[in-house]
Protein backbone atom coordinates (compact mmCIF):
# COMPACT_ATOMS: atom_id res chain seq x y z
CA UNK A 1 0.00 0.00 0.00
CA UNK A 2 2.54 2.46 0.85
CA UNK A 3 4.70 1.55 -1.96
CA UNK A 4 1.57 2.37 -4.32
CA UNK A 5 0.92 5.18 -2.65
CA UNK A 6 5.12 6.45 -2.93
CA UNK A 7 4.65 5.32 -6.84
CA UNK A 8 1.92 7.16 -7.31
CA UNK A 9 1.75 10.24 -5.36
CA UNK A 10 4.00 12.96 -5.78
CA UNK A 11 5.79 14.22 -2.30
CA UNK A 12 3.30 16.31 -0.83
CA UNK A 13 0.32 15.97 -2.29
CA UNK A 14 -2.87 14.43 -0.15
CA UNK A 15 -3.12 10.43 0.18
CA UNK A 16 -6.19 9.60 -1.90
CA UNK A 17 -7.89 6.55 -2.47
CA UNK A 18 -6.73 5.90 -6.35
CA UNK A 19 -3.29 7.03 -5.13
CA UNK A 20 -4.04 9.58 -7.40
CA UNK A 21 -3.64 13.08 -6.50
CA UNK A 22 -6.76 14.69 -6.80
CA UNK A 23 -5.51 18.47 -8.01
CA UNK A 24 -3.75 16.69 -10.53
CA UNK A 25 -6.38 14.78 -11.73
CA UNK A 26 -8.88 18.06 -11.78
CA UNK A 27 -6.06 19.61 -13.62
CA UNK A 28 -6.33 17.40 -16.22
CA UNK A 29 -9.68 17.54 -16.48
CA UNK A 30 -10.13 20.98 -16.69
CA UNK A 31 -7.38 21.14 -19.39
CA UNK A 32 -9.47 18.95 -21.71
CA UNK A 33 -11.98 20.86 -21.48
CA UNK A 34 -9.79 23.83 -22.41
CA UNK A 35 -8.98 21.59 -25.47
CA UNK A 36 -13.02 21.92 -26.67
CA UNK A 37 -12.83 25.31 -25.93
CA UNK A 38 -9.78 26.08 -28.25
CA UNK A 39 -11.08 23.28 -30.66
CA UNK A 40 -14.16 25.44 -31.30
CA UNK A 41 -12.36 28.26 -31.88
CA UNK A 42 -9.72 26.89 -33.88
CA UNK A 43 -12.71 25.39 -36.09
CA UNK A 44 -14.61 28.44 -36.19
CA UNK A 45 -11.26 30.66 -37.40
CA UNK A 46 -11.27 27.43 -40.20
CA UNK A 47 -14.64 27.84 -41.61
CA UNK A 48 -14.66 31.98 -41.19
CA UNK A 49 -11.16 32.72 -42.61
CA UNK A 50 -12.17 33.14 -46.50
CA UNK A 51 -14.74 35.12 -45.58
CA UNK A 52 -13.72 38.95 -46.36
CA UNK A 53 -16.09 40.97 -48.19
CA UNK A 54 -14.80 42.02 -51.52
CA UNK A 55 -11.86 44.84 -51.14
CA UNK A 56 -11.27 43.48 -47.69
CA UNK A 57 -8.10 42.46 -46.06
CA UNK A 58 -7.05 38.77 -45.62
CA UNK A 59 -5.51 37.36 -43.13
CA UNK A 60 -2.79 35.77 -44.98
CA UNK A 61 -2.02 39.67 -46.32
CA UNK A 62 -1.28 40.79 -42.43
CA UNK A 63 0.51 38.35 -41.18
CA UNK A 64 4.16 39.04 -40.30
CA UNK A 65 5.62 35.33 -40.69
CA UNK A 66 8.94 36.18 -39.33
CA UNK A 67 7.89 38.03 -36.21
CA UNK A 68 5.41 35.88 -35.28
CA UNK A 69 7.83 32.84 -35.83
CA UNK A 70 10.04 34.18 -32.87
CA UNK A 71 7.45 35.28 -30.61
CA UNK A 72 6.77 31.39 -30.90
CA UNK A 73 10.32 30.73 -30.00
CA UNK A 74 9.86 32.72 -27.04
CA UNK A 75 7.14 31.01 -25.96
CA UNK A 76 8.59 27.59 -26.91
CA UNK A 77 11.12 28.45 -24.89
CA UNK A 78 9.22 29.56 -21.84
CA UNK A 79 8.26 26.05 -21.36
CA UNK A 80 11.58 24.91 -21.14
CA UNK A 81 11.97 27.55 -18.24
CA UNK A 82 8.66 26.44 -16.92
CA UNK A 83 10.17 22.81 -16.43
CA UNK A 84 13.32 23.76 -15.08
CA UNK A 85 11.54 26.00 -12.69
CA UNK A 86 9.58 23.00 -11.81
CA UNK A 87 12.95 21.13 -11.32
CA UNK A 88 14.67 22.82 -9.19
CA UNK A 89 11.98 23.26 -6.60
CA UNK A 90 11.68 19.67 -6.69
CA UNK A 91 15.80 19.54 -5.41
CA UNK A 92 15.20 22.15 -2.85
CA UNK A 93 16.99 25.08 -4.77
CA UNK A 94 14.55 27.91 -4.11
CA UNK A 95 16.43 30.50 -5.66
CA UNK A 96 16.64 28.56 -8.87
CA UNK A 97 13.42 28.57 -8.91
CA UNK A 98 12.21 31.87 -8.44
CA UNK A 99 14.69 32.85 -10.71
CA UNK A 100 13.35 29.91 -13.71
CA UNK A 101 9.47 31.50 -13.09
CA UNK A 102 10.53 34.90 -13.02
CA UNK A 103 12.29 34.21 -16.74
CA UNK A 104 9.03 32.04 -17.85
CA UNK A 105 7.04 35.06 -16.60
CA UNK A 106 9.19 37.60 -18.58
CA UNK A 107 8.69 35.54 -22.05
CA UNK A 108 5.25 35.25 -21.41
CA UNK A 109 5.32 39.17 -20.83
CA UNK A 110 7.36 39.38 -24.10
CA UNK A 111 4.93 37.22 -26.12
CA UNK A 112 2.10 39.34 -24.80
CA UNK A 113 4.09 42.53 -25.70
CA UNK A 114 4.61 40.59 -29.55
CA UNK A 115 0.49 39.90 -29.64
CA UNK A 116 -0.06 43.61 -29.22
CA UNK A 117 2.49 45.00 -31.50
CA UNK A 118 0.88 42.27 -34.35
CA UNK A 119 -2.67 43.26 -33.47
CA UNK A 120 -1.90 47.29 -33.39
CA UNK A 121 -0.54 46.92 -37.14
CA UNK A 122 -3.09 44.59 -38.15
CA UNK A 123 -5.59 47.16 -37.12
CA UNK A 124 -3.43 49.74 -38.89
CA UNK A 125 -3.99 47.97 -42.21
CA UNK A 126 -7.81 47.32 -41.96
CA UNK A 127 -7.79 43.80 -40.63
CA UNK A 128 -10.30 44.28 -37.42
CA UNK A 129 -12.55 42.35 -35.07
CA UNK A 130 -15.07 43.94 -37.39
CA UNK A 131 -13.72 44.11 -40.87
CA UNK A 132 -15.15 40.63 -41.73
CA UNK A 133 -16.17 37.19 -39.93
CA UNK A 134 -12.53 36.33 -40.66
CA UNK A 135 -11.26 39.28 -38.43
CA UNK A 136 -13.51 38.10 -35.69
CA UNK A 137 -12.55 34.50 -35.30
CA UNK A 138 -9.03 35.29 -35.51
CA UNK A 139 -9.05 37.92 -32.88
CA UNK A 140 -11.27 35.96 -30.64
CA UNK A 141 -9.12 33.27 -31.27
CA UNK A 142 -5.49 34.73 -30.31
CA UNK A 143 -7.13 37.23 -28.08
CA UNK A 144 -8.54 33.89 -25.69
CA UNK A 145 -4.96 32.59 -26.10
CA UNK A 146 -3.57 36.05 -25.30
CA UNK A 147 -5.88 36.06 -21.73
CA UNK A 148 -4.97 32.64 -21.13
CA UNK A 149 -1.11 33.78 -21.12
CA UNK A 150 -1.71 36.70 -18.93
CA UNK A 151 -3.61 34.24 -16.33
CA UNK A 152 -0.43 32.42 -16.39
CA UNK A 153 1.86 35.39 -15.78
CA UNK A 154 -0.56 36.08 -13.21
CA UNK A 155 0.21 32.44 -11.64
CA UNK A 156 4.08 32.82 -12.02
CA UNK A 157 4.04 36.39 -10.60
CA UNK A 158 2.01 34.35 -7.37
CA UNK A 159 4.69 31.62 -7.12
CA UNK A 160 7.26 33.81 -7.29
CA UNK A 161 5.30 35.89 -4.35
CA UNK A 162 4.32 32.97 -2.27
CA UNK A 163 8.65 31.54 -2.39
CA UNK A 164 9.58 34.39 -1.39
CA UNK A 165 7.47 34.95 1.69
CA UNK A 166 8.53 30.77 2.39
CA UNK A 167 5.39 30.01 1.79
CA UNK A 168 6.40 27.48 -1.12
CA UNK A 169 8.78 24.96 0.31
CA UNK A 170 9.37 21.75 -1.30
CA UNK A 171 6.85 19.91 -0.01
CA UNK A 172 4.79 22.14 -2.46
CA UNK A 173 6.36 21.91 -5.42
CA UNK A 174 3.42 19.73 -6.58
CA UNK A 175 1.34 24.02 -6.71
CA UNK A 176 4.80 24.65 -9.13
CA UNK A 177 3.76 21.73 -11.45
CA UNK A 178 0.16 22.43 -11.79
CA UNK A 179 0.68 25.78 -13.04
CA UNK A 180 3.55 24.30 -15.27
CA UNK A 181 0.78 21.95 -16.63
CA UNK A 182 -1.48 25.35 -17.45
CA UNK A 183 1.38 27.47 -18.92
CA UNK A 184 2.24 23.95 -21.03
CA UNK A 185 -0.88 24.08 -22.24
CA UNK A 186 -1.28 27.27 -23.16
CA UNK A 187 2.40 26.46 -25.48
CA UNK A 188 0.51 23.54 -27.01
CA UNK A 189 -2.44 25.29 -28.18
CA UNK A 190 -0.20 28.01 -29.93
CA UNK A 191 1.93 25.07 -31.85
CA UNK A 192 -1.40 24.12 -33.26
CA UNK A 193 -2.54 27.81 -33.97
CA UNK A 194 1.17 28.95 -35.49
CA UNK A 195 0.68 25.83 -37.76
CA UNK A 196 -3.11 26.01 -38.47
CA UNK A 197 -3.61 30.02 -38.37
CA UNK A 198 -0.45 30.98 -39.44
CA UNK A 199 1.24 29.17 -41.75
CA UNK A 200 -0.86 26.92 -43.77
CA UNK A 201 -2.76 28.94 -46.66
CA UNK A 202 -6.00 29.84 -46.71
CA UNK A 203 -6.21 29.07 -50.31
CA UNK B 1 -18.81 -12.14 2.13
CA UNK B 2 -20.17 -8.93 1.11
CA UNK B 3 -18.84 -7.14 -2.02
CA UNK B 4 -16.76 -4.48 -1.52
CA UNK B 5 -18.02 -0.92 -2.56
CA UNK B 6 -16.22 1.52 -0.38
CA UNK B 7 -13.68 3.56 -2.14
CA UNK B 8 -11.55 4.29 0.39
CA UNK B 9 -10.75 0.52 1.26
CA UNK B 10 -9.86 -0.43 -2.81
CA UNK B 11 -7.52 -2.83 -2.30
CA UNK B 12 -3.56 -1.81 -3.53
CA UNK B 13 -3.31 -4.12 -6.79
CA UNK B 14 -6.75 -1.92 -8.10
CA UNK B 15 -4.87 1.21 -7.31
CA UNK B 16 -1.83 0.53 -9.46
CA UNK B 17 -4.25 -0.89 -11.87
CA UNK B 18 -5.87 2.79 -11.94
CA UNK B 19 -2.64 4.79 -11.60
CA UNK B 20 -0.17 2.31 -13.25
CA UNK B 21 3.70 3.23 -11.99
CA UNK B 22 5.12 6.70 -12.01
CA UNK B 23 8.89 7.30 -13.02
CA UNK B 24 11.23 9.69 -11.96
CA UNK B 25 10.93 12.72 -14.22
CA UNK B 26 14.34 13.61 -16.33
CA UNK B 27 16.60 15.97 -15.65
CA UNK B 28 17.65 19.54 -17.13
CA UNK B 29 19.90 18.15 -19.24
CA UNK B 30 17.15 15.81 -21.17
CA UNK B 31 14.80 19.13 -21.17
CA UNK B 32 17.17 21.60 -22.93
CA UNK B 33 17.70 18.53 -25.36
CA UNK B 34 14.26 18.63 -25.63
CA UNK B 35 13.82 22.53 -26.22
CA UNK B 36 16.47 22.44 -29.20
CA UNK B 37 14.77 19.85 -30.87
CA UNK B 38 11.71 22.10 -30.54
CA UNK B 39 13.39 25.00 -31.80
CA UNK B 40 14.95 22.68 -34.63
CA UNK B 41 11.47 21.76 -35.73
CA UNK B 42 10.09 25.01 -35.82
CA UNK B 43 12.51 26.57 -37.63
CA UNK B 44 12.23 23.52 -40.05
CA UNK B 45 8.30 24.71 -40.50
CA UNK B 46 9.29 28.44 -41.06
CA UNK B 47 12.19 27.51 -43.37
CA UNK B 48 9.04 24.82 -44.99
CA UNK B 49 6.74 28.46 -45.59
CA UNK B 50 9.23 29.95 -47.66
CA UNK B 51 9.79 27.15 -50.11
CA UNK B 52 7.91 25.96 -53.23
CA UNK B 53 6.36 22.89 -53.20
CA UNK B 54 3.07 21.47 -53.55
CA UNK B 55 0.59 21.92 -51.29
CA UNK B 56 -0.50 18.73 -50.22
CA UNK B 57 3.42 17.78 -49.50
CA UNK B 58 3.36 21.33 -47.62
CA UNK B 59 0.78 20.99 -45.52
CA UNK B 60 1.42 17.35 -44.74
CA UNK B 61 4.97 18.37 -43.53
CA UNK B 62 3.68 21.38 -41.34
CA UNK B 63 1.08 18.92 -39.63
CA UNK B 64 4.06 16.25 -38.91
CA UNK B 65 5.99 18.65 -36.82
CA UNK B 66 2.88 20.24 -35.80
CA UNK B 67 2.24 16.68 -34.32
CA UNK B 68 5.67 15.75 -33.14
CA UNK B 69 5.85 19.43 -31.34
CA UNK B 70 2.73 18.94 -29.64
CA UNK B 71 3.74 15.42 -28.53
CA UNK B 72 7.21 16.01 -27.58
CA UNK B 73 5.98 18.90 -25.15
CA UNK B 74 3.23 16.88 -23.44
CA UNK B 75 5.65 13.40 -23.01
CA UNK B 76 8.69 15.74 -21.56
CA UNK B 77 7.34 18.62 -20.23
CA UNK B 78 3.95 17.73 -19.02
CA UNK B 79 5.75 14.75 -18.02
CA UNK B 80 3.28 12.14 -19.45
CA UNK B 81 5.63 10.05 -20.72
CA UNK B 82 6.49 9.63 -16.72
CA UNK B 83 3.06 9.93 -14.87
CA UNK B 84 0.41 7.21 -14.16
CA UNK B 85 -0.78 5.80 -17.17
CA UNK B 86 -4.44 7.03 -16.24
CA UNK B 87 -3.43 10.72 -17.17
CA UNK B 88 -2.51 9.32 -20.62
CA UNK B 89 -5.67 7.56 -20.67
CA UNK B 90 -7.47 11.17 -20.32
CA UNK B 91 -5.26 12.83 -22.34
CA UNK B 92 -5.58 10.52 -25.48
CA UNK B 93 -9.46 10.57 -24.68
CA UNK B 94 -9.70 13.54 -24.35
CA UNK B 95 -7.83 15.05 -27.61
CA UNK B 96 -9.23 12.06 -29.80
CA UNK B 97 -12.60 13.00 -28.93
CA UNK B 98 -12.27 16.45 -29.40
CA UNK B 99 -10.03 15.90 -33.06
CA UNK B 100 -13.14 13.76 -33.92
CA UNK B 101 -16.04 15.77 -33.22
CA UNK B 102 -14.28 19.13 -34.73
CA UNK B 103 -13.41 16.81 -38.43
CA UNK B 104 -17.06 15.88 -38.08
CA UNK B 105 -18.41 19.58 -37.41
CA UNK B 106 -15.69 20.71 -40.27
CA UNK B 107 -16.70 18.53 -42.95
CA UNK B 108 -20.63 19.12 -42.25
CA UNK B 109 -19.67 22.98 -42.72
CA UNK B 110 -18.31 22.27 -46.06
CA UNK B 111 -14.31 23.01 -45.02
CA UNK B 112 -12.77 19.73 -47.35
CA UNK B 113 -15.16 20.34 -50.15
Amino acid sequence: MAAVEHASSPPGAHQTSTGLDNAKVAMWAFLSSEALLFGALISTYLLYRNRVPTGGVKPSEVYDIPFTSVSSFVLLMSSLTMVLALAAIQRGDHHGARVWLLATALLGMTFISGQVYEFTIFVKEGFTVRSSPAGSAFFVLTSFHGAHVTVGILMLLSLVSMSLRGQLPTERATTVEYVGLYWHFVDIVWIVIFTIVYLIPSN
Amino acid sequence: MTEQTDVPQMQAGQQVALSGVEHAHPGPRTYIAVAIWLAIATAAEVALYYVDIPDGLFIGALMFFMVVKFTTVVAYFMHLKYDARIFRRLMVTGISLAIAVYMIVLTTFGLFR
